[in-house]
């Protein structure tokens, strides 16, 4: 089983939830931590590091003694990646996709490809869960890219759990394509349900089987559950507004150490996951 | 004119809910949302709609399903594994492009050898201009799934400028969104000041150290303050000694209040309300001293 950890709204849990559900099973898991922007799951984890490989993609590179200036590379970029200046183009490597379209219209061979360095992919340890995470270089606005070299070391067979970045833009929908099911974090306030809805139409567009758990319970009121059951949508989970689990949090200890109480809701939580995603298309 | 810039690095630390409360306390704001994919803004200013504009960036590839031949040569060409092979029962009778996977480069459209690849303009969503109790609001709403959040983000910012240029006013405010990726980038290049708002936990101190280096990468003048500080004091400490270290200056603490979600529920900025951080935000934006 392949279960992402999303929501709309940042700040709900996603990283909390992910991690303490992975040291609740009680088996091999792989943790993929897709928040490559600000990457939270090994700060949770005792884990140590067993390699860190660097991520590039390959972005132009103009031979100047080949180029003729026609523009015709600068004509192709979608992205502004080549720009016009005196002769051979000027290139933009942070803003490049890494497409290669440009090497394919110069009719001179005058493109070659470099590699440029956009982040890492580091593999960490702690006892049963195996954690891949995502980090990309600070400057560098391509995600996705990423997300992707994170998801591909992905292993058949092993229970994976995906810690999604929030929003609904590319870095969470590359995160989100092809898992089994996906739970969705949200908090019972307006700025929840209203960033709940956005996450929702995007797992719908999606096609992703999904449930939600709401976080907090208390600090709001009772828009959210109202809404999962206008929407027949599976509430998996509640977790009540402790301050005690903010404070654990807060010092990088796990809800299921620090307040051993609270294991039964992953546990519930796990089963509750498992027994949706049976039934549901 | 200035502009200033609320980010955060994790998401949740509060932004959103400081950016209303400065808007109010702010002399003849324009407010700028550019949290474009979860946008929270317009739930507590109040905003009447005055524009609405679709948001055309970026181009699709489609492939025309009645005259492809199903050779099948674009769909090693595409690195972005948006080309899927034919699946008749899912009613794809031919190669076909995942619209949520296509990043628009055009590539396929060169390779393909019978010209059966359309590339139409994308609408990845809209940007509306409104009147918020504050004043002008520019927000914007990426469409399900989308691509080019940066844009939209660049979009909205100039469409700010330019109303506050028009109107004169001193001040553009603009909620940005979380993380440190292309639609961060997009909303602080040439701001005047950015103001990190981060929360006393490790994550929150891990993800303000990679915005901080963001900004600093950008040479933006940077502020910190640090919200529910009272959850840790520690590590509030630990955050303020670093924002110091790397040379942004400590605008002040903003204590954990449970009656924050009240305003929100009453759809009012914190600042109109008898919530007791209300006065720590005074003495933040006070301490910016921006007006």
């Amino acid at each position: 089983m392949i279960l992402a950890v999303a929501s709309g709204k940042g700040g709900t849990g996603k990283t909390s939830i992910s991690v303490n559900l992975a040291k609740v099973l009680g088996v091999p898991v792989q943790l993929l931590d897709c928040d490559v922007e600000e990457p939270n799951a090994h700060l949770f984890l005792r884990a140590s590091l067993v390699c860190e490989e660097e991520i590039s993609i390959a972005v132009p590179k103009i031979d100047a003694a080949a180029c003729n200036a026609c523009d015709e590379c600068i004509d192709f970029c979608q992205f502004n990646a080549l720009a016009s200046f005196c002769g051979a183009p000027l290139v933009f490597p942070e803003l490049c996709h890494g497409c290669g379209g440009c090497t394919l219209v110069c009719s001179r061979s005058a493109i070659s490809e470099e590699s440029f360095r956009i982040g890492t992919v580091r593999t960490l340890v702690d006892g049963n869960i195996t954690l891949n995470s995502g980090c990309l270089d600070v400057g560098v606005s391509l995600a996705s890219t990423l997300v992707h070299a994170v998801k591909a070391r992905q292993q058949d067979g092993v229970t994976t759990i995906v810690d999604a970045p929030p929003g609904t833009a590319c870095p969470a929908v590359a995160t989100l394509r092809g898992v089994d099911f996906v739970v969705l974090v949200t908090e019972p306030t307006p700025f929840g349900l209203n960033d709940l809805k956005l996450a929702v139409d995007t797992v719908r567009e999606l096609r992703l089987p999904f449930g939600i758990v709401i976080n907090r319970v208390g600090i709001g009121d009772d828009r959210v559950h109202r809404f999962c059951k206008a929407e027949s949508i599976p509430l998996l989970l509640e977790i009540p507004d402790d301050r005690r689990i903010a404070e654990a949090y807060s010092r990088g200890e796990l809800t299921v150490e620090a307040l051993p109480e609270y294991r039964a809701h992953f546990a519930h939580l796990w089963q509750a996951i498992n027994q949706h995603a049976a039934v549901m298309p | 004119m200035k502009e200033l810039v609320i980010l955060s690095g994790k998401g949740g630390t509060g932004k959103t809910s400081i950016t209303a409360s400065f808007a109010m306390l702010a002399q003849r704001p324009v407010v700028a949302d550019c949290d474009v994919d979860a946008a929270d803004l317009h739930l507590v200013l109040a905003p009447t709609l005055r524009e609405r504009h679709e948001f055309i960036s970026g181009h699709q590839a489609i492939i025309m399903a009645e005259v492809c031949c199903n050779c099948g040569v674009c769909l090693p060409e595409c690195r972005f594994d948006a080309i899927r092979p034919p699946a008749p029962e899912d009613g794809h009778d031919t190669y076909w492009i995942d619209p949520t996977a296509c990043e628009g480069c055009g590539v396929c459209l060169k390779t393909c050898p019978m010209d059966v690849i359309d590339f139409p303009e994308r609408r990845c969503g809209e940007w509306m201009i409104s009147d918020a109790v504050c004043g002008p609001m520019v927000h914007a709403r990426l469409g399900v799934a989308a691509e080019n959040s940066g844009k939209l983000v660049t979009t909205v910012r100039r469409e700010a400028r330019r109303i506050a240029e028009q109107g004169d006013h001193p001040l553009i405010i603009v909620d940005g969104p979380p993380g440190i990726g292309c639609p961060v980038i997009a909303s602080v290049t040439g701001a005047t000041q950015v103001l990190i708002v981060t929360e006393p936990s490790v994550s929150g101190e891990h993800d303000m150290e990679r915005v901080l280096a963001l900004t600093q990468h950008f040479g933006i003048a940077t502020s910190v303050c640090v919200n529910k500080w009272d959850i840790n004091v520690e590590m509030t400490q630990r955050i303020e000694a670093i924002a110091r270290q790397a040379k942004a200056k400590v605008v002040g603490r903003i204590r954990y209040d449970a009656s924050v979600s009240q305003a929100q529920i009453q759809e009012r900025a914190v600042v109109e309300t008898s919530c007791p951080c209300a006065q720590d935000i005074r003495e933040v934006w006070r301490e910016l001293d921006l007006q």
